[in-house]
Order: C-alpha cells, then sequence, then structure tokens
C-alpha cells in the first residue's frame, strides 16, 4: 500500500464511484427506469449517519442507520413514483434530492441547516484515518459487486431485464413488476445511503448543497453510460475511467471543469452510445475477419 | 384585502412564469426532449438584455428581439448540430445529454461574465400604481403584460401560420405529419428555436426583476418543469393554466409558509401532481 495520502484518498473515491455506479446500475441499467434519485439517497444515508452519531450513537451504529433509512426511503418512493414512466420518473426522482435538501436545510434545530453538520473527528492520525476508510469503502464496494453479480446471475435480475424490454408483457408472464421494481430501487439506495454514511464520517463535515448535490446523480449515470449498463463490469469499468478523466480534466482546468464534463458527456452519447464494453475492439483495431 | 394583494402579486408572477415555461413546454410537447438548456436560455437572455441597457442604453422591454435573435441562432446550431443525432433516443439518452450540454454553456458563462449577481436598475423607475389599495410595480405588470402578449403572439402563430400548424402537427403524431409531408427534422429545429426565443425574450423581461447569474439557470428549469407539469404538456394554454396557477401557489404559500418555503412547497406540488395527475389541469399528456 502506497503511503501517499493522496493516492489512498483517490482509491477511496474510485471505491466510492464503483458502490455508486453499481448501485444505479440495478434501477438504471437493468430495469431501464432512469433514475436521478441517487443525490437523495446520498445526502439522505450521509444526514441520518451524522445526526445519529451528534445523537451520541456509535459510529459503526450510525453507518448501518444511514443505510436503512435509504433503504426504508426508497422503499416508500419507489411505491409512489414507480407508477411513473419515461421522463416522468426522471423528473420526479430530480426533482425528491431538492425537496430533501430544502428539508434539511430548514430542520436547522436537528441538522444544522445550512450551517452544515459538524462530525467528531477519529482519536486516530492522519494516516491510520485515510486507510481506515479506505479499507471501508473497498469493502462496501466488494460487497456491492457481489450484490450485482448475484442479482444478475438470478431471478431479479432476469425479471428486471424482461420489466426492461417490456413491462406489460413481463407482468404477463407472471413477474410483480411493482415489486421487483421496487427491490431494484431499495437496492439501489441501500448501499449508496452507507457510502453517504461513511462519506459523512470521512469528510467530518457535511451541508445540505454538498451532499445533495445533482452532481451525485448525474456522475454514477455517467459512469454507467461509459461502461456498459446492464453488467457488473460494464459501471466498475467506467467509474476508473471517469475517475481518470476528472483528475486529468480537475488538474489541468481548475475554472471549466463543469464544461469539459459536460463535454465528456456529450461526446460520449455521441461517440460510446453503448458504453466502452460494446465497442468492438477487434474491428477497430483492423483485425479482419474471416470471410 | 390581504389576500387579494398576495393573489395579484401571484397573477402578476404568473405572466412571466408563463413566458418561461411555454418554450419548454413547447419543446417537451413536440420533440419529447427535457431541455435541461432552458433554464441557461433565459440567463442568456437576460445578459443580453443587461448589456443592451449598459453599453447601448436600450430599455430591457425593446431589448427583447435582440435577446430573440441571439437565441433563435444559438438553438438553430445546438439543434442541428446536436440535439437532432439523439431525437429518438431514450430518455437518459437525451436527459444527460442535454445536461451535459448545459454544464458547457453554464460554465462559459461563469466564465465570460463571472458569477456576481447583477440587476437592470432604471435610471427612471417605473415607479408604483395603486388601484384600490393594492400596490403593484408598474415594471412588473409591464413585464407580465409583455409576456402575456409575447404568448399571445406565439398562440396565433401555431395556429394561424403553415409552419405552427406543422409544428402542432408534429406534436399530435410524429409519423402521420411526415405522411402529409411535413419536413420534421426542419421543424424540430425550428420548435427549438422558438423554445429557446421565448426563453430569451421571459430572459430579458426578467432581467428587471430577477437578479442575473448563470447560478440561476436551475432556478428557472425548475419552474419550467412545474409548471409543465401544472398545465399540461406542449400547448400554449397549458403553459399559461400552469404559470398563472404556480405564481398564484408560491404567493399564497410564501404568505403561508414563509418565502424560503415556497420553493419547497411547489416541488411537493409538483410531486403529487406526477403521482395523481400527470396529465395537469389542462389534461395533455406528453409521451409516456
Amino acid at each position: 500500500m502506497v503511503g501517499n495520502n493522496y493516492v489512498i484518498r483517490l482509491a477511496t473515491i474510485m471505491m466510492l464511484y464503483c458502490v455508486l455506479a453499481l448501485s444505479w446500475n440495478f434501477i438504471g441499467g437493468l430495469t431501464g427506469y432512469p433514475s436521478f434519485a441517487t443525490a437523495a439517497f446520498f445526502g439522505l444515508g450521509a444526514y441520518t449517519g451524522a445526526v445519529c452519531q451528534g445523537q451520541g450513537v456509535p459510529m459503526y451504529l450510525a453507518w448501518i442507520f444511514g443505510a436503512l433509512m435509504a433503504a426504508v426511503f426508497a422503499t416508500g418512493l419507489g411505491l409512489a413514483i414507480l407508477r411513473l414512466r419515461g421522463h416522468y420518473f426522471a423528473i420526479a426522482s430530480l426533482v425528491v434530492a431538492d425537496v430533501l435538501r430544502e428539508i434539511v436545510n430548514s430542520a436547522t434545530k436537528l441538522t444544522g441547516g445550512g450551517m452544515g453538520f459538524n462530525l467528531p473527528i477519529l482519536k486516530l492520525g492522519v494516516d491510520a484515518q485515510a486507510k481506515l476508510f479506505f479499507y471501508l469503502m473497498f469493502v462496501l464496494a466488494v460487497l456491492t459487486i457481489v450484490s450485482a453479480a448475484y442479482v444478475n446471475r438470478h431471478r431479479l435480475g432476469f425479471g428486471l431485464r424482461c420489466i426492461k424490454q417490456n413491462e406489460d408483457a413481463a407482468n404477463m408472464i407472471g413477474i410483480n413488476a411493482t415489486i421487483y421494481k421496487t427491490a431494484a430501487f431499495t437496492l439501489s439506495a441501500v448501499f449508496v445511503g452507507w457510502a453517504g454514511a461513511f462519506y459523512a464520517s470521512w469528510v467530518n463535515y457535511i451541508e445540505p448543497g454538498d451532499v445533495f448535490d445533482i452532481l451525485f446523480s448525474v456522475k454514477p449515470i455517467v459512469m454507467v453510460l461509459l461502461g456498459k449498463t446492464g453488467t457488473v463490469s460494464g459501471p466498475i469499468i467506467g467509474a476508473i475511467v471517469f475517475l481518470f478523466l476528472e483528475e486529468l480534466v480537475w488538474r489541468n482546468f481548475l475554472t471549466f471543469h463543469a464544461g469539459v464534463l459536460g463535454l465528456i458527456v456529450v461526446a460520449l452519447i455521441f461517440y460510446l452510445p453503448n458504453g466502452l464494453l460494446a465497442v468492438d475492439f477487434r474491428r477497430w483495431l483492423g483485425w479482419r475477419r474471416n470471410r | 384585502m390581504l389576500y387579494l394583494q398576495v393573489l395579484v402579486n401571484g397573477l402578476v408572477l404568473g405572466g412571466l412564469y408563463t413566458c418561461i415555461a411555454v418554450g419548454f413546454s413547447l419543446v417537451w410537447g413536440v420533440l419529447n426532449i427535457i431541455n435541461i438548456l432552458h433554464g441557461t436560455f433565459v440567463v442568456i437572455g437576460s445578459y443580453a438584455a443587461y448589456f443592451a441597457y449598459l453599453k447601448l442604453g436600450i430599455h430591457p422591454f425593446l431589448s427583447i428581439p435582440i435577446a430573440a435573435a441571439i437565441l433563435f441562432v444559438l438553438a438553430y446550431l445546438f439543434q442541428s448540430g446536436v440535439i437532432n443525432k439523439v431525437v429518438a433516443a431514450p430518455v437518459l439518452t437525451t436527459l444527460t445529454l442535454t445536461f451535459g450540454l448545459d454544464l458547457f454553456l453554464n460554465n462559459l458563462l461563469i466564465i465570460a461574465f463571472k458569477a456576481d449577481y447583477r440587476k437592470v436598475t432604471l435610471k427612471n423607475p417605473l415607479g408604483v400604481l395603486d388601484l384600490a389599495g393594492i400596490t403593484i410595480p408598474v415594471d412588473k405588470l409591464a413585464a407580465m403584460v409583455l409576456a402575456l402578449l409575447l404568448t399571445g403572439l406565439l398562440f396565433w402563430v401555431l395556429n394561424a401560420s403553415r409552419t405552427g400548424r406543422a409544428i402542432v402537427a408534429v406534436r399530435m403524431d410524429r409519423e402521420a405529419a411526415a405522411l402529409m409531408g411535413v419536413k420534421v427534422r426542419k421543424i424540430y429545429a425550428l420548435t427549438f428555436a422558438i423554445g429557446a426565443v421565448m426563453a430569451g425574450a421571459a430572459g430579458s423581461l426578467i432581467s428587471l426583476i430577477y437578479p442575473i447569474s448563470p447560478l440561476n439557470s436551475f432556478m428557472f428549469l425548475g419552474k419550467a418543469f412545474i409548471i409543465c407539469v401544472l398545465g399540461g404538456l406542449g400547448s400554449v394554454s397549458g403553459a399559461m393554466v400552469g404559470g398563472l396557477a404556480l405564481g398564484v401557489l408560491e404567493s399564497f404559500g410564501a404568505l403561508a409558509f414563509g418565502p424560503e418555503h415556497a420553493v419547497t412547497l411547489s416541488f411537493i406540488i409538483l410531486i403529487l401532481f406526477l403521482l395523481f395527475r400527470p396529465m395537469g389541469i389542462m389534461g395533455k399528456r406528453g409521451y409516456d
């Protein structure tokens, strides 16, 4: 393990991105419902973890509460908005993050509102804390990967793929679309909420605009589109490539980074519409096929 | 008396909101694209009016054609160059694409104009009107009247001109319109451009009322969303009903819950409408 704290931080962020991308893949890639609610779950997990720790709950328990709260919220929200399709679902999920942010902003007594929330700093050194959070994120990422692989190969994944192709037909062959969709939505929230709780403890200070940022919804989507929707390795590869691009961009274009992200997104949609994994590298390299 | 004042405030604001949303509603209804760029278009219109007033002394109400011209060109280029390629693509692709374009354009604006909040303050302020105990600032009233006039103009164009009828035809049924000889791609570009023009015109009018900054673009976009869902998609009358409804709702919401919660209230109403009546008050639903 490189002792360089910057590298550790980068690796932790990579694990975080893997978790976010794989989680979005459940509802967006497999089921085909374009959810922009990732930021809502992330922020909810972060604030639940933070508020619990503020009330004196031990850190490890607070994280689990964060994950549970995000999951419960997702189940409730899913039952309400998964009835919508296409554009309407996308907007509803987008708006939820904003509404949550405003509610957290107003509940100043509980959450500190716009002044943010300070979390207790751990009594480890800087190095030890960096390593600890890397290991935590790594474990969470592995958990998410295992869940994604399991879902992909078993009945839930099959059912979700059917729903993506044609929901009414899926209903007709006996797949209870509502239950499957809600399960996918909940899965897409639980790891994200957990990661949010980790994030809060990791950075020790959160505020509504920071953890409910819409970019937390958009970046996972870009990552999965970059890799390939609906697979397990697609989101992971997308997350890694995205992080590399992000680091190159941020280092070089301090004032224009959002703009370059926008350009990357546009280029992605035009040149890699199905993602990196769908590119036929052999043809691209000019290898001849057998005629 | 207080309620009447609040109602009038809401209606005045609502007229302005109508102008903001009608372009967005048209693009969504006809092209089936949620145009995240809309908020940024409004801001560009505001900046056009601001600089026209600063450098050339043109009154913001009169700089509407300037803003309109700039945005028409910009939008036509965007549409033919970029968006036309993905018109038939699924929601995710178009939404992400317009989001990426918006990030790019917004960032350009921030670099060009800095994120400082600006406002057009007229050298001769227009004053306040006092009708039977109700106070209305004249500039807001004038902005509302102009906004409604522009919306009416758009309505007339859609109903009376050949191109307008073609746009409505594409909204109703894209394939049938193509069969009738309508050049659908051109109509798409034109509709997108008209949407941007309305946004820019609204931006010119707004420059007197709201602070101007690229950071405001999402606020206008959010309002446009809500108005479209409230009023029904793709029609001018829907946007008008939705705009006035939102204005009144925000006014009374500010009275009941405080102005800082008025926005949250409108979002909650959006979610409620999405759940129970997605076709809006006027009943025109977008593509599923």
